[in-house]
């Protein structure tokens, strides 16, 4: 106990105060530069941190880090010619390993033969129930399902986003997990040429 | 792990010739008796051999056997591995079964759970009422022929979604735009049910006239909406004038059926879910159900993934204690002060889950055999240099701050006692057990994964009041401190993952209970395979939810402005009561 009562609450007053003043000392040495610049920003997020933390959303945002997961997206190549075919082969793993099931698939077939081909005819994901867990896009073999930075999407309807919603570019996805998209391209490439090495 | 070990093996069917059958169905363990020998067995368990520690109880309905079954959970409080044992009935209403909560009262919650949710009828329970589910709900939601509106398939991947995939909305079949079917003839306005009339009289039932003056109790209900209970959580008391008569707390608001939704996802779906159990907590979440797999797949995670498990595993307690501690100032009257001191330091290792799971609470991080993937570049230095450079430094201020502040201390000390007898026989866990005097932690009990690698103190304090419980949890974020500097030292490379990753992982025929030691207390996994892709049987013994057997218990004698203040030191999250 202590020997004389209020004092606890006086030494804890004491560090409200050292924050208070510490929020102060702060701004003046960064000198206006704090807010609304990369590096205050950075700053306020480390473990240098001291005094408030606050980051002014939504005129300062705190800069994602590449790994952050929402609502999936589908990666196509851009071709020579404007082209925009989707990665997507319509293999239905994204939707089996679905674990709230909110992706839809339709594959298309061809109509001469009546056999499916890789393409999907619709791909709908209800946003709404997507859980942002992240699998689709950790178990397609094919890097067609990507999980998106994109997290500003209040909306006052039900959100079921069909494939022309959904299609981004691989330039887009390699400019939010440039990481990721460099080693896929790499681990892509020795496959190719390890295909090609065994045709000759 | 639940295996007996092969010395109590013998021991068991020796002292109880006859009554215990071992249970030897492949992948199986423990024992099966029964019933008319269950009360006396657990009276011996406990007082002959030391199993003072009810860990869990649950049922399983086996339908094609037609058999339902009753499986406990029991342990020492002085550690070591525990003794498992099941009662088989024929599946028959009424299924009966008698009742351990006058040997165990930390049975009340979960027998009340089974008879809410299997229709097993605990007999000499002393006030069975549904829990989760509400009075007057129609079936036993957990029983494996049991259906809900627009069901669409038993099990996950649904047909529907692949090939041809085809958008039903099950809100779009219903003219309320809601997922509730309604019986033929059913008319609110008839009813003349009262729902609330079972816990009523439950609460009037230790009502106590003791000078014999006619004067009445008061009823009051705190919550749903309230908003020092954490969430939609309802605590029904009764008052005689402002002491505390007697106390019960209502939950099941958020109740979505977790173990259902559990029981038809396939393995590695369950992951994600379990995030949203103790949403503040969910690496840890994560820890315990792949525990719990990994023994039914015979695998081992490799050398860094043990590692990376464990960091973030302490990590998330120390975020979870920092928000617990902030919460309980929160309802002793520091509004907020305290709360965002303590968020500050959270809000930094959510930024280390943010970076390395890619969300920051739904972590969704651990697979079966090791992790999703290795910590991104910089992030080894930036954990390095929060846990050297700053939290030890953080967590001295937030504790000069608060615990020796004079009104912290008259508000806790001496306050909300649960002495260190009743927070075993409650089966409480955590840090709930630790302020009692009990030195148990699954951690140290039971070392899993690789716990029995590092330097750490089973965090004690002998009083057992709200004071304690807060410094308990200051103490345990030292000692998290401690150990995820020990395990960034000694970090080793290599790969993240000890088998191919898988999107549907074979899981062979057998059960398995995994548990570890959360920041809220014992999170254990209780998981039964068929060797189909999806768990035959999925539990989850939720900590917050057992630890508030003992919230009536404490309760009772004191104020009730204290409620409040018991209730922020338990610590609860409602994810994980109504799971």
């Amino acid at each position: 106990m202590s020997d004389m009562y209020g004092k606890g609450i006086l030494k804890g007053l004491g560090v409200s105060l050292k924050r208070f003043v510490e929020t102060y000392l702060d701004d003046l040495s960064w000198l206006g530069r704090r807010y609304h610049t990369a590096k205050g920003i950075a700053h306020r997020g480390s473990k240098d941190a001291r005094g408030i933390f606050t980051v002014q959303y939504p005129e300062e945002k705190i800069p994602l880090p590449e790994e952050f997961r929402f609502i999936p997206f589908l990666v196509y190549d851009e071709g020579p010619n404007g082209e925009k075919p989707l990665r997507c082969t319509s293999c239905g793993i994204c939707a089996k390993v679905c674990p709230p099931q909110c992706i839809w698939i339709v594959r298309s077939t061809d109509p001469a033969t009546g056999r499916p081909i890789p393409d999907p005819a619709e791909f709908y994901i209800d946003s709404d129930i997507c859980m942002n867990c992240g699998l689709c896009a950790e178990f397609c073999p094919f890097d067609a399902i990507k999980m998106d930075h994109d997290y500003e999407l209040a909306s006052f309807h039900r959100n079921i986003y069909d494939e022309t919603r959904l299609s981004k570019s691989a330039r887009y996805y390699a400019s939010i997990r440039p990481v990721n998209a460099r080693r896929e391209d790499a681990a892509q490439a020795a496959k190719a040429a390890s295909r090609t090495g065994r045709g000759e | 792990m639940a295996t007996p070990a092969p010395v109590q093996t013998l021991d068991l069917s020796a002292r109880f010739p006859g009554v215990l059958n071992p249970d030897t169905r492949p992948g199986y363990s423990g024992w099966i008796l029964d019933s008319a020998n269950l009360l006396e067995f657990a009276t011996a368990l406990r007082d002959e051999l030391g199993y003072d520690y009810l860990s869990s109880v649950t049922a399983v309905d086996y339908l094609p056997d037609g058999k339902m079954e009753v499986v406990y959970h029991l342990y020492k409080t002085t550690g070591g591995t525990g003794v498992v044992f099941k009662i088989q009935v024929p599946r028959a209403d009424p299924i009966e079964v008698p009742s351990l909560v006058s040997i165990y009262p930390g049975a009340e919650l979960q027998e009340r759970e089974a008879w809410d949710l299997f229709g097993i009828k605990f007999t000499g329970h002393p006030d069975l009422r549904r829990i989760l589910m509400w009075e007057g709900f129609a079936g036993h939601p957990m029983r494996k022929d049991w259906r809900e509106p627009y069901f669409e398939e038993e099990a996950k991947p649904l047909k529907s979604r692949w090939p041809d995939g085809k958008i039903i909305m099950a809100e779009s079949k219903n003219l309320y735009g809601d997922n509730i079917a309604y019986p033929g003839g059913f008319n609110p306005e008839s009813q003349t049910f009262d729902p609330e009339k079972a816990l009523y009289e439950a609460l009037r039932k230790y009502q106590k006239d003791e000078i014999g003056l006619d004067t009445d109790h008061i009823l009051v209900n705190m919550g749903p909406q309230h908003p020092s209970t954490h969430g939609v959580f309802r605590v029904a008391v009764m008052l005689d004038g402002e002491k505390i008569v007697n106390l019960k707390p209502v939950m099941g608001y958020l109740h979505r059926n977790h173990e259902k939704i559990g029981e038809r996802n396939t393995f590695i779906m369950n992951m994600p879910y379990t995030d949203r159990l103790d949403y503040l907590s969910s690496m840890s979440n994560n820890f315990g159900y792949a525990l719990a797999v990994e023994k039914l797949m015979n695998i081992k995670p490799t050398e860094r993934a043990e590692y990376i498990r464990v960091m973030m595993a302490e990590m998330t307690r120390i975020a979870n204690h920092l928000m617990a501690i902030g919460a309980l100032l929160n309802d002793l009257g520091a509004y907020f002060t305290p709360m965002l001191y303590a968020l500050e330091e959270r809000e930094l290792l959510l930024d280390i889950f943010e970076g390395v799971a890619g969300s920051r609470m739904m972590c969704n991080y651990f697979r079966f055999g090791g992790i999703a993937r290795d910590l991104p570049e910089g992030m080894f230095q930036k954990i390095k240099d929060l846990f050297f450079e700053r939290l030890p430094r953080k967590i001295d201020e937030i504790d000069r701050f608060l615990s020796e502040n004079e009104i912290i201390r008259s508000r806790g000390i001496g306050q909300g006692v649960l002495t260190a007898e009743d927070a075993v026989k409650y089966s409480t866990a955590g840090p709930l057990l630790r302020a009692s005097g009990i030195p148990y932690d699954v951690r140290r009990a039971e070392p899993y994964s690789i716990y029995d690698r590092f330097e750490f103190d089973v965090v004690v304090r002998t009083n057992g009041d709200i004071y304690d419980r807060l410094m308990v949890r200051f103490d345990e974020i030292r000692q998290s401190i401690r150990i995820v500097q020990q395990a960034v030292k000694q970090l080793p490379d290599g790969p993240v993952m000890a088998l191919k990753p898988m999107y549907q992982v074979r899981v062979p025929p057998g059960e398995a209970y995994g548990r570890v030691e959360g920041p809220k207390g014992e999170l254990g996994f209780y998981v039964v395979s068929n060797g189909k892709p999806t768990p035959w049987r999925y539990h989850v013994r939720a900590p917050s939810f057992i630890n508030l057997t003992a919230f009536g218990p404490i309760c009772i004698g004191q104020k009730v402005a204290d409620v409040v203040a018991v209730l922020g030191s338990i610590d609860i999250v409602l994810g994980e009561v109504d799971r």
